[in-house]
């Protein structure tokens, strides 16, 4: 009875919460981080920019043009198109494109890939300035995005 | 919409949201306000309506496993747990259990991080703006966690029909054990903000007492069944994915006011860790895939799985022809149960306390319309 009157005149349960804010002022604390100046680190499996990789040793695409991609993608953004070799009696890729509009980079494409060609990356600023810019080409996907960066 | 009336020259309706921020989304309320006093009110539902079960109906059973996560973008772990689970049981395949040890783990954690985002958008409603921030500094870790495991943050796509796709990564069990130590002072330092602050208790004590009976007519579930002294929890009822090797309370309320669902989800965050904490201590080692075929085509059948969401029991219902497609698939969102109950609570009451009963139902209308 007392000491809830103490508790009620002395706002003792106002100081306690107050008390909690005063600790977090610590600036050892500070959780903000300052984004374009400093950039986040995502993590290794991180589901962002597809990318369609190439050979390094011949720069040609490791992509067989198998279309399991865009059958495996929910939306269907995916468009391969191919023309057969006549002389490897192989499928060569011609266009590949890939609408990142509607993309949810729920990451189906890249486990359907048998070759490991299309994959998402750790890129996931993908602003354009017009619809037609979402939409990556064959060469878009192989360079992938390449974002302003900023300095302070 | 509701039918004209002819209003009492006392009586005025005033329309809350669908922009009002305090309705966690879009949702509309129509109140019907005599002075400071709610006479009625009704829900305008649908903004948000994206007609997933109709998309569910048109993709393949692997299609659909990452739109279900844009329903309750807040838990999204818990409903594509829901669902893996609906599909395995038309399969009739079982995850593994090094699947459903990670399984756990992280719907656990979702737990932890949906009822955290509840905790600071329920107190800055009611106007303690601190707490916002420290939870969202808490979930922050728990979505690292998720990026770490599956590259994604809030709609995750973490399970697979079956199992998991993706193995745990180096320092997993490292990570999650130093959260579940880090994390539990945190809840006792929300609770030396909130539990005993003159202002929340004066707010919330006797507002939106919703009783047992009501609870159990509405269909009500999760924690606002189990703050009116209701211990239901389908976890215990009818444990899924391995929940019955853990040992967990269920906390309960008495009154069934806001504090005390308030009370309930502070001391279910404590479970969740608990939860956790054993789950991460014997994870098995083994497969992580069952035996799914590479195009699910499940047999001729219908199956129904419910799981205890963070916002309470989220049920999935899928007919199967035979084919790649869900032939109809029906989705038991809790949040969409829940909101029904809100006239019942509101009525009687005062236009603040409105925001305070929408905050403490938490719903999320990305389920709600669906």
């Amino acid at each position: 009875m007392i000491a809830n009157l103490f508790r009620k005149v002395f706002l003792v349960d106002l100081f306690q919460g107050l008390w909690v804010t005063f600790r977090n002022q610590d600036p050892k604390r500070i959780y903000t981080e300052q984004y374009p100046a400093e950039r986040p680190k995502v993590g290794e499996r991180y589901r962002g920019a597809p990318r369609l990789n190439i050979n390094p040793d011949n720069g040609e695409t490791l992509c067989i043009s198998c279309n399991l991609c865009a059958l495996a993608c929910p939306e269907n953004l995916i468009v391969v198109t191919s023309q057969r070799n006549e002389q490897t009696k192989r499928k060569d890729l011609t266009t590949f494109t890939y609408d990142t509009s509607r993309c949810m980079f729920c990451g189906l494409c890249e486990d359907a890939c048998p070759v490991d060609a299309l994959e998402l990356t750790q890129d996931f600023e993908l602003a354009s300035y017009t619809r037609e810019g979402a939409i990556w080409d064959r060469q878009m996907l192989e360079e992938g995005p390449k974002p302003t960066q900023y300095k302070c | 919409m509701p039918e004209a009336t002819f209003l009492d020259a006392t009586e005025l309706v005033i329309n809350m949201g669908p922009q009002h921020p305090s309705t966690h989304g879009v949702l509309r309320v129509i109140l019907k306000l005599d002075g400071e006093k709610v006479n009625g009110t009704e829900c305008v539902i649908g903004y948000l309506h994206r007609g997933v079960e109709k998309i569910g109906e048109n993709r393949t059973y692997q299609q659909f496993a990452p739109y279900v996560d844009r329903m309750d973008y807040v838990a999204a772990v818990s409903n594509g747990l829901g669902y893996c689970l609906a599909v395995e049981k038309l399969l009739n395949v079982e995850a593994p259990p090094r699947a459903q040890a990670v399984r756990v783990i992280l719907t656990e954690l979702n737990r932890i991080a949906s009822h955290l985002l509840w905790l600071g958008t329920h107190a800055l409603d009611i106007g303690a703006i601190t707490p916002v921030f420290y939870c969202l500094r808490e979930r922050e870790e728990v979505l690292k966690i998720f990026e770490n495991y599956c590259g994604a943050r809030l709609t995750t796509h973490a399970f697979r029909i079956g199992g998991l796709l993706y193995e745990t990564y180096d320092g997993f069990e490292e990570e999650v054990r130093k959260f579940c130590d880090w994390f539990i002072p945190k809840v006792d330092e929300y609770e030396e903000l909130l539990t005993n602050n003159r202002i929340w208790v004066g707010r919330l004590k006797g507002v939106g007492i919703l009783s047992a009976d009501e609870c159990k007519e509405y269909g009500v579930t999760g924690p606002v069944l189990r703050a009116a002294g209701v211990q239901w929890d389908l976890r215990k009822a009818q444990p899924y994915s391995g929940y019955e090797q853990y040992e967990f309370d269920i906390p309960t309320g008495e009154n069934g006011d806001t504090y005390d669902r308030y009370t309930v989800r502070m001391e279910e965050m404590r479970q969740s860790t608990r939860i956790v904490r054993q789950a991460v201590e014997r994870i098995p080692t083994g497969p992580i895939m069952g035996k799914v075929p590479k195009v699910v085509k499940p047999p001729v059948g219908e199956a129904y799985v419910s799981i205890e969401a963070p916002k309470g029991e989220l049920g999935y219902f899928i007919v199967s022809d035979n084919s790649t497609q869900p032939y109809r698939l029906r989705v038991r969102p809790p949040s969409f149960v829940n909101l029904q109950a809100l006239d019942c609570m509101v009525r009687g009451g005062l236009v603040a306390d409105v925001v305070a009963i929408i905050g403490t139902l938490d719903i999320v209308l990305g389920e709600v319309d669906r």
